[in-house]
């Protein structure tokens, strides 16, 4: 009953889902020595791994979502690991109800195919698909994109993902937003390349209007936070947005059918696809690190890690640096490239306005990478550097051998990634063909539009070279000596209380965007009995949950209100409930006459 | 291999001249600026001077310090010194051109920013974080400006290459000035006052504490990492005006060996003009208070559009 089928793009998926989990079960088998979930987990956590593979290699809309489900219920219930507090049953309910909204859309839009196509079968659906009315297309296209881009964690589709990923294990955190999520890509990237003929281009530029809005406002939240992993989280949806970005621009020049702007991005999506797994598992599994040391996902209770947990930090810093797009690491590599596409589709749309979505979503792109740099100087600079901030991080301890090597492989993998970036782009072009031939160059270097081209060894030579000159140029100066001293605290001692938080590191920020983010700042002032004189001041900072509060709440609302209206017909009277059986029994009896 | 030594040789010969320039630039600044505001002013060696002395200097490292505040001041230079290859300044063709292109050259600053901004954060002094969380603030804008001015004159001249660019630029002579092209300039003029951390984004002369951005991060910083940091730092602007030039005024760069001394000239001219804009920028304007910079970085982003929009539109 059930097919598979393989190609180039589920066996590059496959290898992203099989690598990251592989390394995330080492880890696991570390943290599972102190973190014991319930009886079962460990089947639960092979079955979703299985589950993932499974939604890539299915082959018709029966296995898939089979498939699909069960990674949806499996990682509910790893999502539910810490049941007891109720948080977590929160988060985990807000994830449930999300997810499968999101399939009941990917269900519509396999009715659709199979209505018109006749068949459940893939491959039938990609013949079927020149045939397909193009009003029909665009209905399943917009269905599809609701289903996956709700799993992909899209905004603003995304409410479910900052909820239900910090509350998880974080070798699951690890996956779940490493690599579970990109299977919503998987499925947009299917539907829109495979199933679906070659539509009208606001399917594109639909894409690149939502990849921008996550990209930013993904980090924008993230900046906000101070719990680590939910800050994380918030940054897989930005990297969604990035993804997306590289999507849309490919599909835009599917619908202008121009092969070389659907190979740029394409492969910059892929790229970026494999580049994400790899540093959002890697500081997942740090952030898992720091939570078993310290107790707490408090970024304000970290502090002067790096003396304590040298290696985590070091990893940590390499994840932080990949994922802020920082050269010669990966996350630079495919950003670059993401930059490429869009400015390819920039130069080679003739509409002004094809032209110019691309060249505005790069402007988006940059002020994200700007944002993701602010944002793990925060990160890593509150938790690691300066002084403890409370006594539980004041007593960490370096995480354990298999948690190391586990951080370590994906932290060497993040620098491989990069320096060999011009291998893996041509590697992905050879497996994903539309995602391959401009792109092969030379051996050293990827190249992008016209005369933009990156060597990333190059660089990477270039900046360690001359940073050493810079230090040892200054030798013909004469040898000098470093003394240690105190920090200078303005003539007092320093004390962790004097440090620099990450919520008043955020503040610029914070009120240069004020007007998207909207914080609320609750000012609680007592004064001692009968005087003037200020006993306490409590000083709250939040921002507005405007998705949640606009968008859920409004909509729960409305159902609330419906079911008010139905329950008029619930009444309780069991007469009236033998009157409804009585006029079904008699509709249905007329219309079957 | 002949090639290879040539190319090593260009390369330190292109970064050799910028950083023993970035000192005077600095210099002839402070002077216009003096000139300007009626004042006699230091010496244009003077900065000179006082890189040298702090290279000579023991340093105090706080107790708190890491590794990540030793090797700051490593990576910040190596950045800028890597970044300065990669715009052509005499010679068309940049040391580095075909490694790294504009989009590259902006990668470098953020890294470098990520360094210092870390360092700031790591000796627990409050100065260090403020001025760490106002510089990542600034560039939050900053850069966006800087790479919407760089897509529009990359639109227009073929690719983000930054030589393929400039030589653009050079063979369209006359026909080069565009709407779009005056449009990403002023973007790229306010973006390298931020960059600098001149007047009015932020005020390079001051140590008070509570208006400092850069000073801020390099508090804790003494003798010669001070220097180094300080120097690099110079770099950084040299560049950045070297990127103006190359892409909005790049006649006279060289492209035959006995053209070179004249580029050397034409050089010298340009940064001399440039020198005397930000001179004049900053002695007419009051620094803004920090939460008013967004509102400028604001306009150099509009601006930036607006070029992108003009570059698409106008035929």
């Amino acid at each position: 009953m059930l097919t598979w089928q393989i190609d180039g793009m589920s066996l590059f998926f496959a290898l992203v889902v099989l690598s990251i989990s592989s390394v995330t079960t080492v880890y696991a088998i570390g943290y599972g020595r102190h973190h014991h979930g319930f009886p079962g987990s460990g089947l639960l956590y092979a079955l979703f791994i299985l589950a993932m593979l499974a939604v890539i290699l299915a082959g018709d809309a029966f296995t898939f979502l089979l498939a699909w489900e069960t990674m949806s219920l499996t990682s509910f219930g790893l999502v539910l690991t810490d049941h007891r507090r109720a948080t977590v049953r929160q988060a985990a309910w807000a994830y449930l109800v999300m997810t499968h909204t999101a399939t009941a859309f990917i269900v519509a839009a396999f009715l659709l195919f199979a209505r018109t196509s006749g068949s459940l079968v893939f491959a039938d659906w990609t013949a079927h698909a020149p045939a397909l009315d193009p009003f029909v297309a665009s209905i399943i296209f917009v269905l599809g994109l609701v289903g996956f881009g709700t799993k992909a964690g899209m905004i603003p589709l995304h409410v479910w993902l900052p909820r239900a990923h910090p509350v998880a294990p974080s070798h699951v955190s690890a996956l779940m937003s490493g690599v579970m999520i990109k299977l919503g890509i998987y499925g947009i990237v299917r539907l829109s390349f495979d199933w679906l003929a070659p539509g009208p281009a606001w399917w594109g530029a639909l894409i690149l209007a939502l990849g921008a809005t996550s990209a930013v406002l993904g980090v924008l939240y993230a900046l906000m936070e101070h719990d680590l992993k939910r800050l994380l989280a918030y940054h897989s949806v930005e990297n969604i947005g990035i993804i997306l970005l590289g999507i849309g621009v490919a599909l835009v020049g599917r619908s202008l059918d121009l092969p070389g702007v659907i190979a740029v991005g394409l492969a910059a999506a892929l790229f970026h696809v494999a580049n994400h797994a790899t540093f959002k598992a890697l500081l997942f599994m740090g952030a898992g690190a720091i939570d078993a040391a310290v107790g707490t996902r408090d970024l304000e209770r970290y502090g002067g890690l790096l003396r304590r947990m040298p290696i985590t930090g070091a990893c940590f810093l390499v994840g932080s640096a990949a994922i802020s797009a920082l050269p010669p690491l990966n996350g630079f590599a495919s950003e670059w490239l993401t930059f490429q596409s869009l400015l390819t589709l920039g130069r080679v749309a003739s509409e002004p306005q094809t032209a110019l979505l691309p060249l505005f979503a790069g402007g988006a792109l940059a002020l994200t990478g700007a944002l993701a740099v602010a944002c793990f100087v925060k990160a890593f600079g509150i938790s690691f550097l300066a002084l403890p901030r409370s006594q539980h991080a004041a007593a960490a301890r370096e995480a354990g051998a298999l948690e190391v090597v586990a951080m370590g492989t994906l932290a060497a993998a993040c620098v491989a990634l990069g320096l060999g970036a011009a291998p893996v782009v041509s590697f992905i072009g050879q497996i994903v063909p539309s995602a391959g031939a401009p792109l092969a160059g030379p051996a050293l270097g990827i190249t992008g539009v016209g005369s933009g081209q990156l060597v990333v060894p190059g660089v990477a030579v270039a900046l360690v070279a001359l940073g050493a000159l810079a230090v040892s140029l200054p030798r013909l100066f004469g040898r000098v000596r470093s003394r240690v001293a105190e920090t200078w605290a303005c003539g007092i001692t320093l004390q962790p209380l004097h440090e620099y938080t990450a919520t008043a590191f955020a503040k610029p920020i914070r009120l240069m965007f004020r007007d998207i983010v909207r914080p609320v700042r609750d000012v609680g002032i007592v004064h001692r009995v009968g005087t003037r004189f200020v006993a306490s001041v409590d000083y709250r900072s939040h921002i507005a949950p405007v998705f949640e509060r606009y968008v859920y709440v409004a909509i729960k609302d409305r159902l609330v209100a419906i079911a008010h209206v139905v329950r008029r017909a619930q009444n309780g009277s069991l007469q009236t409930y033998l009157a409804y059986v009585f006029a079904a029994v008699l509709t249905a009896l007329l219309l079957a006459r | 291999m002949n090639e290879v030594l040539a190319s090593v040789g260009v390369s330190f010969a292109q970064l050799g001249l910028l950083v023993a320039l970035a000192p005077g630039l600095s210099g002839l600044i402070k002077r216009m600026k003096a000139v300007l505001q009626g004042r006699k002013g230091p010496p244009l060696l003077q900065s000179y001077f006082d890189l040298v002395k702090l290279l000579r200097k023991d340093a105090v490292v706080s107790e708190h310090a890491t590794v990540i505040f030793r090797w700051a001041p490593a990576v910040y230079a190596g950045c800028f010194a890597t970044a300065a290859l990669l715009v052509p300044v005499l010679w068309w063709r940049a040391p580095l051109a075909g490694w790294g292109d504009a989009i590259a050259l902006v990668g470098l600053f953020a890294l470098a920013r990520f360094a210092l901004a870390l360092a700031g954060l790591d000796t627990g002094s409050a100065f260090g974080g403020m001025g760490s969380s106002r510089e990542v603030a600034v560039a939050a804008l900053a850069e966006p400006a800087l790479l919407l001015a760089l897509f529009a004159v990359a639109r227009r001249s073929g690719g983000t290459d930054l030589s393929s660019a400039s030589g653009f630029f050079v063979a369209q002579g006359v026909a080069a000035v565009a709407p779009s092209q005056l449009l990403a300039l002023a973007a790229m003029v306010i973006v390298v006052i931020a960059e600098t951390g001149r007047v009015p984004a932020d005020n390079p002369d001051t140590h008070l504490e509570l208006t400092m951005i850069h000073e801020g991060m390099l508090l804790e910083y003494s003798g010669r990492p001070l220097g180094i940091l300080l120097w690099a730092s110079l770099l950084k602007q040299i560049v950045l005006f070297s990127l103006v030039a190359a892409l909005f005024f790049p006649f006279g760069i060289a492209a035959a060996p006995s053209e070179i001394p004249a580029a050397l000239g034409g050089f010298a001219l340009k940064l001399i003009v440039l020198a005397l804009l930000m001179s004049l920028v900053e002695s007419s304007s009051a620094k803004l208070r920090i939460l008013r910079v967004p509102e400028l970085l604001g306009a150099a982003c509009a601006l930036a559009m607006l070029a992108l929009v003009a570059e698409v539109v106008v035929r």
